[in-house]
């Protein structure tokens, strides 16, 4: 169902590199899964309102207060190129 | 004097530390002992350095804790099972892992699962599949696996795991084990390394009922720094129910008969525990949850939905790997992750992907949301007639290491039992029921929302009248 340009497309979007190989086993696999998944669509769900949360819950508000947040040095610890008190990245390049 | 220690519960050693019977610093140095030397993988780091002070009057008594990896553990390795966090190490704790270590349950030692929780089998993480204690040659169920296997094997007194469709429940149920799944909103989600953010929630995996109460007990309550999380109505009390009398029990159908694939010895069990309850004065009757059959495909919908924008964030730019920074930057992104997710993890994130993508997103993620209305409203129809409903936690027992790696579908079937109640946002417990053909089998209850205490006093009493005796795999 899923065939290899939709695979190449979905992968894009998620910017996850597939190898050759990968790119020939999802498409397989996930078709799989959604072909199961896909009788779902035959229930009758007319009127029925999508689940947007479980609990009864109405706004979540707490009192706009200012506290410390964490060192700069232990939050760029793990980072993989700290630069100049920031994370550094490639050039976006041309792309 | 070791095995003397290895047969108390978290409870009873908790017990003999407040009375001045027992040293925590030893207990500490036992259990270090046997995760250090342990042969299942059940843990990927264990705690270095002088075993930590605790105050004998501490809740917890200074009993210690396995963590499974995915919380945040400030300076200590927090991997969620995952190539892209190898070596990470969070500058914060999880406010879960904060309440149970100030409550006095020291960090023991991370524990191993899936990656990123994905999967019932522990097979999928990075750092090596874990075994079960009852059999080697099987999985311990997952995504909890490490934690699991931890408390069947003697190798921790208690642990802490995560639960978005099983990930607590299946595997203590693989592993001979108590585990919990809380109401959604009860324990804070603040640090927990995010799979689904609408259905993950933490829980206790132990020995018995009354120590997963005893955690649970810490583990609840409204945290500032997550607007999901909610005060929880009353104090978790510990349990001590003797009978079932007035308990109405409903047993869905739909769960329990040949679409889910229940083995005959697991039903056996099952059977067997219904009428242990009946005796205790339990009232066993059918009940109907028409849509819970089509919760796995609903589950396979929103769970990766969500994992693939909470996956977004391991872009090789914060922390974790970063492959080939040299290229340009959406290559450079390709490439990390590429290579720092496994195979499972790709798949769920291409599958949420292209649930939410343009000219898809109506049909799957939208329907799957209905659907999953339509589970929530057969609960609650089903909780005006019945205290509880109750099934298998797992449609079978432990299965052999690399049995279902290659069929995606065959290991989504797992969760068969357990992700209705997960979508519905209930609280749900796995206790031991039995043995079959020499591996434990789980016996699930699920309650309304909030009903936690209800809930571990009927797994209180139904466990006092099974009996299991989990000291084999302890061995």
């Amino acid at each position: 169902m899923l065939d290899r340009d939709q695979v190449l497309h979905v992968a894009r979007l998620a910017r996850l590199e597939l190898s050759e190989d990968e790119v020939q086993r999802m498409a397989g696999e996930l078709s799989k899964v959604l072909d199961h998944i896909e009788k779902i669509r035959e229930l009758d769900l007319d009127g029925v309102p999508p689940t947007s949360h479980v609990v009864d819950v109405v706004n979540a508000l707490r009192d706009d207060q200012p506290r410390s947040s964490l060192p700069l040095e232990r939050v760029l610890e793990a980072a993989p190129d700290p630069v100049a008190g920031g994370f550094g990245v490639p050039s976006p390049g041309a792309a | 004097m070791s095995e003397e220690l290895l047969a108390l519960t978290a409870a009873d050693a908790a017990e003999e530390i407040r009375a001045g019977e027992l040293s925590s610093q030893e207990l500490f140095e036992t259990y270090r002992g046997r995760a250090a030397a342990e042969d299942l993988n059940a843990y990927v780091w264990v705690h270095e350095g002088p075993s930590p002070e605790v105050p004998p009057s501490s809740r917890l008594g200074g009993v210690p804790l396995a963590i499974k990896d995915l919380f945040c553990t400030e300076g200590v390795p927090s991997q969620s099972g995952s190539r892209i966090l190898e070596g990470y190490r969070p500058p914060y704790d999880a406010t879960i892992v904060n309440r149970l270590t100030t409550a006095g349950a020291p960090l023991l030692g991370k524990t191993n699962q899936d990656e990123f929780a994905m999967g019932s089998s522990t097979e999928n993480s990075a750092f090596g599949p874990t075994l079960n204690p009852w059999d080697r040659g099987r999985v311990p169920g997952g995504s909890s696996g490490g934690s699991a296997a931890a408390v069947g094997a003697g190798l921790a007194p208690w642990a802490i795991g995560t639960d978005t469709g099983g990930s607590i429940r299946q595997p203590a149920a693989l592993c001979g084990i108590v585990g919990l799944k809380p109401t959604y909103g009860a324990c804070s989600r603040y640090g927990m390394i995010a799979f689904a953010s609408s259905l993950d929630q933490a829980g206790p995996l132990t020995r018995t009922v009354t120590d997963a109460a005893l955690l649970l007990a810490e583990m609840v309550g409204q945290d500032p720094l997550d607007s999901t999380s909610l005060e929880f109505p009353e104090p978790i009390e510990v349990p001590r129910a003797e009978d079932l009398r007035g308990v109405v029990l409903g047993v869905p159908e739909e769960l329990i008969g040949p679409e889910g694939g229940v083995e005959p010895g697991v039903r056996a069990r099952f059977d067997h525990t219904i009428a242990l309850a009946e005796e205790l004065g339990a009232a066993i009757e059918p009940c109907r949850l028409p849509h819970a059959p089509h919760a796995l495909s609903a589950y396979y919908l929103i769970a990766p939905a969500e994992a693939s924008a909470n996956l977004a964030r391991f872009d090789g730019v914060r922390y974790g790997l970063r492959v080939d920074g040299q290229a340009d930057l959406i290559t450079m992104y390709g490439r990390t992750r590429a290579q720092g997710f496994g195979p499972e993890v790709k798949r769920r994130i291409m599958l949420g992907t292209y649930a939410l993508s343009s000219g898809y997103y109506d049909a799957y993620y939208g329907t799957a949301q209905k659907v999953r209305t339509q589970i929530a409203e057969d609960f609650r129809a089903a909780f005006d007639r019945f205290d509880f409903i109750v099934t298998p936690t797992s449609p079978w027992t432990a299965f052999e290491l690399g049995a279902k790696t290659n069929d995606p579908l065959a290991m989504y079937m797992n969760d068969f039992c357990t992700v209705p109640m997960s979508l519905a946002g209930i609280p749900a417990i796995s206790i031991p029921a039995g043995l079959s053909e020499g591996l434990p089998v789980g016996f699930q209850l699920a309650g309304p929302a909030f009903s936690e205490n209800r809930l571990l006093s009927t797994a209180f009493a139904l466990e006092q009248a099974i009996g299991f005796d989990g000291s084999r795999a302890r061995a």
